[in-house]
């Protein structure tokens, strides 16, 4: 019986359907799973799950199609995927892809005849502190050099199950660089929990409260407001949601978070469930941080053992909450809560309308909390030591402190964490990155600060951050991070909306005309213009802000583009000899009478 | 009575009415295409933009508040919406002249009440597939502007679920549940409202694309600002 054969297909679907069961919602676990087993999604598997879920074809096909990381056909036994963030790309990841797809003899996004590999590219794995990175069959590989990918490409060669590939490949260090109040002491006990069940539910509401803390994945929602608009809703049943889809390009601390604090991080969440009075939470993990699943259970299962997850908890009659473990399968639009929900129902990760918002009616349409890792983990130590604790720093509107994630061009990149108001120059200060160029606050969709801004302060009044802190030194060319994001925002839009997704695909045309020396000063009116309907016109926060760095390079760095420019107000877009190149092909010509000259 | 103003236009509306429910019911014509009353708000396609408080929101999914002051047909309203229309076009292959459709066309309409004259930005040209398996209805993906009108209409009318929106992005497509995708291998009827709910020309009945003569259709007779949807006029004809 090969692999592949129709039996063994259904054994794989049989097997997984008695372990996970076939609630419709488990549709994207069963897929990750299958995807795993058989590098695609067989046809048959389509069928057997349609048929023991309940769920059309098309709707399963349609999310196979969503998520980056299923695929409708066979990807190579060894499933290769660079990250391609600018930070990665800055480490010199396209040269080494280079000379992996040569050694290996294979194309971008084509199995090789054999079987044995793909190599492709995926939008950033949360490695920008350790890049350039790759994902092999899921699992995260970094610190490359050209060294290690010689080594990787020996291995594929000869087929070495990667369980035998040296363990130093996938060692992913912490680098916490500084500490404050949330990372001081990754140690917990139950302490927390037991003051909680002193204090009741009430009081443990009004120290959330009374900390002013705000959401930490980047739109600063009142905490305190969701959980008691949460609290306060009639329901027979509400959900606490941990949004651990690191998904923004440069930001990796919630990777570090539930790796050294996972701890608090569920703490955090166990408490929000008996503040708001929940029994059933969920962490949703990106799929590229797969390789945390083992720790994660671990942590889980040895908090059911001391009594801190499970029924009970504490010996409390009626305090009963445990955690499940949802993976992502490539899809940044899903770290928006209302696409996350979605997700999390099996479905593909559209946004919802709102209202009703998630706090009122969420996952399975029952209120839900949805806050990130690190304000989990924040509220955990709030609940700890009290809202006035964590006052004590930050500013008067954003109180406490924030984890960066700082990469690129630094002398020591990795996690830092600072009271709110702090400067950008002094960040820089910190981690050597004095002679920034630029630097990128917030990701991708956030902010490009000249030098001129450095004196500007992190907080929700001023520079408002997911975390995301890439530095671009003085060498860099700013086009070339445009160039990125603009691929990264046209690939990740969910395709809901008209201006994002068809104007994420112009702005990009755009970028790549200028790239070639092909734009004109039409053109760069022409990138505001569609930038600024996406930024108004969008339906939600990833189309509102994907063309912001477009935005800030052309009004803070114009010189990136007026030199590139060609002469003239107007350029077409359509380019006669490149027209030619399909009459070329068909007639094997390429010499210079088969080209146009100068036009 | 509960009002807003659309334009300095008194509106009425009911509690929970959107700002296009209540528009639509008092003949105030705001432009759409992805919004039929019969079917929940979608607020994908973005025509419907209207300004409130300084703000752009879709008034398919915007709750009307008593007094609240909306701008719907001010010249850079409509230069959004032209520039949205126009992005529809070049997504797809929309070549009006060769359209069964022409002049009974929803996209085709509104271009005409935004003023677009070109398509402006650079055409796409996607490579679409035409589906004719069918016995009585052909879909052009060519022409399908991810409205998910028929989607929603099979889904919350006909309870059916023939039709899903597949892949992300520009990627984004219309498919179909058979075991073969095709139309013809679906439960899909002529009978089902989702097959009267294709506000652009990509789900068209065969036999009889020119019963009416180009030039007699709906909107070579008034501007769609005046007589509405493809689908309210069909309505009314077909009850």
């Amino acid at each position: 019986m090969s692999l592949q054969s129709p039996e063994a297909i259904d054994q794989v679907v049989a097997t997984l359907l008695r372990a996970q069961g076939n609630e419709p919602e488990r549709l994207l676990q069963h897929l990750i799973e299958i995807q795993g087993a058989f590098s695609h999604v067989p046809v048959a598997a389509v069928e057997a799950l349609s048929l023991a879920l309940g769920v059309t074809r098309s709707r399963i096909r349609a999310a196979i199609d969503f998520y980056a990381f299923l695929h409708d056909r066979p990807r190579g036994n060894f499933d290769i995927l660079f990250s391609d963030n600018i930070t990665d790309r800055m480490a010199g990841s396209e040269a080494l892809r280079e000379r992996l797809c040569a050694s290996l003899g294979v194309g971008l996004d084509e199995p090789r005849a054999d079987g044995r590999v793909t190599i492709g590219l995926t939008s950033c794995t949360g490695m920008c502190d350790q890049g350039p990175a790759l994902l092999v069959n899921g699992l995260a590989v970094t610190a490359l050099t050209s060294a290690r990918i010689q080594a990787i490409a020996d291995l594929v060669e000869a087929g070495t199950p990667l369980a035998d590939w040296p363990a130093g490949f996938f060692a992913v260090r912490d680098n916490i660089q500084r500490a404050g109040l949330l990372l001081a002491n990754p140690e917990t006990t139950g302490a927390g929990l037991r003051l909680f069940l002193e204090l009741g539910p009430a009081a443990a509401l009004q120290e959330v409260e009374r900390s002013g803390l705000r959401g930490r994945g980047g739109a600063g929602f009142t905490t305190g407001l969701n959980w008691r608009s949460c609290r306060e809703t009639q329901a027979d049943d509400r959900y606490v949601v941990c949004n651990a889809d690191e998904g923004e390009p440069g930001t990796f601390k919630d990777r570090v978070l539930l790796s050294r604090y996972a701890d608090l991080v569920f703490k955090g969440m166990t408490l929000c469930a008996g503040i708001v009075g929940s029994r059933r939470g969920y962490l949703y993990l990106r799929g590229e941080y797969r390789y945390l699943v083992p720790h994660l259970e671990g942590v889980l299962l040895r908090r059911r053992e001391q009594g801190l997850l499970g029924e009970k908890i504490l010996g409390r009659q009626g305090f009963d909450f445990d955690i499940e473990i949802h993976l992502g399968a490539g899809a940044y639009v899903c770290g928006e809560e209302s696409a996350l929900i979605e997700s999390l129902e099996g479905k593909r990760g559209i946004i919802r309308k709102r209202p009703p918002y998630p706090v009122v009616s969420g996952f399975r349409e029952r209120p839900t909390v949805v806050n990130n890792v690190e304000t989990f983990l924040a509220a955990a130590r709030i609940v700890e030591h009290g809202g006035y604790w964590f006052r004590g720093e930050g500013t008067q509107i954003s109180a406490g402190t924030k984890i960066l994630s700082i990469s690129g061009d630094v002398a020591r990149p990795g996690v830092y964490e600072y009271p709110f108001g702090t400067p950008v120059s002094q960040v820089l200060t910190d981690c050597g990155g004095e002679d920034a160029q630029a630097v990128q606050v917030s990701g991708a969709a956030g902010e490009t600060l000249a030098p001129a801004e450095f004196g500007r302060a992190i907080a929700f009044e001023d520079l408002p951050t997911a975390g995301a802190f890439m530095v671009l030194g003085p060498a860099r060319d700013l086009l070339e991070m445009n160039r990125n994001f603009a691929r990264f925002f046209a690939h990740e839009s969910c395709g809901f909306c008209t201006p994002c997704r068809v104007g994420g695909r112009l702005l990009e045309a755009l970028v790549e005309k200028a790239a070639a020396g092909q734009a004109s000063a039409y053109d760069l009116e022409e990138m505001r213009a569609i930038g600024n309907l996406m930024r108004q016109a969008s339906y939600c926060g990833l189309g509102a802000t994907a063309s912001n760095h477009v935005r800030d390079v052309l009004d803070k760095f114009p010189g990136t583009y007026q030199r590139r420019l060609r002469d003239g107000d107007y350029t077409p877009a359509f380019d006669l000899d490149a027209a030619l190149s399909a009459a070329r092909a068909l007639t094997g010509r390429e010499d210079a009478g088969a080209h146009l000259e100068g036009i | 009575m509960n009002l807003f103003r659309l334009d300095g236009h008194e509106i009425p509306f009911h509690p929970g009415q959107t700002l296009m429910d209540a528009a639509l019911a008092a003949g105030a014509y705001i432009p759409h295409l992805c919004h039929n009353p019969e079917l929940a708000p979608h607020g994908s396609c973005r025509l419907c933009l209207v300004r409130v408080g300084g703000r752009l929101v879709s008034a398919c999914t915007t709750p009307a508040v008593a007094n609240l002051e909306v701008e719907s047909e001010v010249p850079d309203i409509q230069a959004s919406r032209r520039a949205i229309v126009q992005m529809l076009f070049v997504e797809g292959n929309h070549i009006c002249p060769a359209c069964e459709k022409t002049g009974a066309c929803q996209l085709q309409a509104v271009a005409y009440y935004t003023g677009m004259l070109t398509p402006h930005f650079t055409h796409f040209f996607p490579r679409r597939e035409l589906d004719a398996s069918h016995p009585d209805f052909v879909i052009d993906f060519n022409r399908c502007i991810l409205c998910e009108l028929c989607v929603r209409a099979s889904r919350d009318l006909d309870g059916k679920n023939v039709f899903a929106i597949s892949g992300r992005g520009i990627g984004s497509r219309l498919v179909i549940d058979s075991p073969t995708g095709k139309l013809g291998n679906s439960t899909f009827a002529a009978s089902d409202r989702a097959a009267h709910v294709c506000p652009v020309g990509a789900i068209l009945p065969k036999r009889g694309a020119y019963a009416v003569p180009i030039g007699q259709r709906l909107y070579d007779r008034a501007p769609i600002s005046q007589v509405g949807d493809v689908a309210a006029n069909e309505g009314r004809r077909a009850p």
